[in-house]
């Protein structure tokens, strides 16, 4: 099982979602921003940090990058697509999710361990956890604050596409949104950071091991 | 070289956090009474006449990229 992860100029996380990857028995490879080949990989992960230094908005560049032409083909034909933050932020800027984030309500950029609900075991990334099951996923954002017009958050409501939701909203999301999906399943974005919820060396809190499981088994299938 | 201006808003439903923070400093230097939303101008050089076309091209890149209008509104202004 291959999963690749995009590193953009300004990304973070993406050595610690490669770790996070091959610590859960996966198959890490690193792709290339303005690389459009996708080395065959069965899954992309877009990390976290920040792209193109988030001029303009946080992922509207990125957006535009060689390789992302190639990422959202792959991902309108059912590969399973995972963005984690920033990455989150550009899948929103290219479409391929509904809505946008904007700036945190408290101003603050914000780290902290917080507890998620997951509300749809019906992705690729989530079919090994269980809905209603609460898990800790380390947060850190400055621009996680999930809005989107009333038709669309009851559209996502109504279709089961929230996928986690904030048992203690820390950015003034609607409804408490940490997480959606698309209609398909396939892809999925959420601010919270499970790549640093895998290494028992580093916290306790192992539950984003669920999601590298779950795309495992969903490859698998 | 012709100048075209894009104005870019965050929508009026939509909690403007940059926006908050100034009108707070302004309240805190004693400036009552102004309530203050913060967006960005981008000013662009066309080389060229500023053709109808020019202007649709820009409405596109500005619809697509300049803005996000998931939460913003923008104006062309030649």
């Amino acid at each position: 099982m291959k999963i690749g992860v995009v590193t953009f100029p300004g990304s973070l996380d993406d050595h610690d979602a490669l770790r996070a990857v091959r610590l859960t028995g996966g198959d890490p490879v690193s792709l290339w921003h303005a690389n459009d080949d996708l080395s065959g990989v069965d899954a992309v992960i877009l990390p976290g940090g920040f792209s193109y230094g988030d001029y303009l908005r946080c992922g509207a560049i990125a957006r535009f990058s060689p390789v992302m032409e190639e990422v959202v083909r792959k991902a309108n034909q059912g590969m399973p697509l995972l963005g984690i933050c920033n990455g989150f932020q550009v899948l929103c800027e290219a479409r391929l999710l509904p809505g946008a984030l904007i700036r945190n309500e408290t101003r603050l950029f914000t780290s902290v361990s917080t507890p998620l609900r997951v509300e749809s075991s019906s992705t690729a990334w989530t079919g090994e956890f269980t809905v209603g099951q609460e898990i800790q996923i380390q947060l850190k954002n400055g621009e996680g604050n999930y809005q989107a017009d009333p038709e669309t958050v009851a559209r996502l409501e109504g279709e089961g596409r929230v996928v986690f939701r904030y048992l203690d909203n820390p950015n003034g999301s609607i409804n408490d949104i940490a997480g959606i999906t698309n209609e398909r399943g396939n892809v999925v974005g959420l601010m919270p950071h499970p790549e640093h919820n895998v290494d028992e060396k580093i916290t306790s809190d192992l539950d984003g091991r669920g999601f590298f499981a779950s795309v495992a088994a969903f490859l698998n299938s | 070289m012709a100048l075209v201006v894009v104005n870019v808003m965050p929508k009026p439903e939509i909690l403007d956090p940059q926006g908050k923070a100034v009108t707070g400093a302004l309240t805190r230097m004693g400036h009552q009474g102004f309530s203050v939303r913060q967006g960005r101008r981008f000013e662009i050089q066309v080389e060229g006449e500023v053709t109808k076309a020019r202007l649709e091209e820009i409405r596109e890149f500005a619809e697509s990229l300049l803005a996000n209008t998931v939460i913003e509104d923008f104006e062309v202004v030649s």
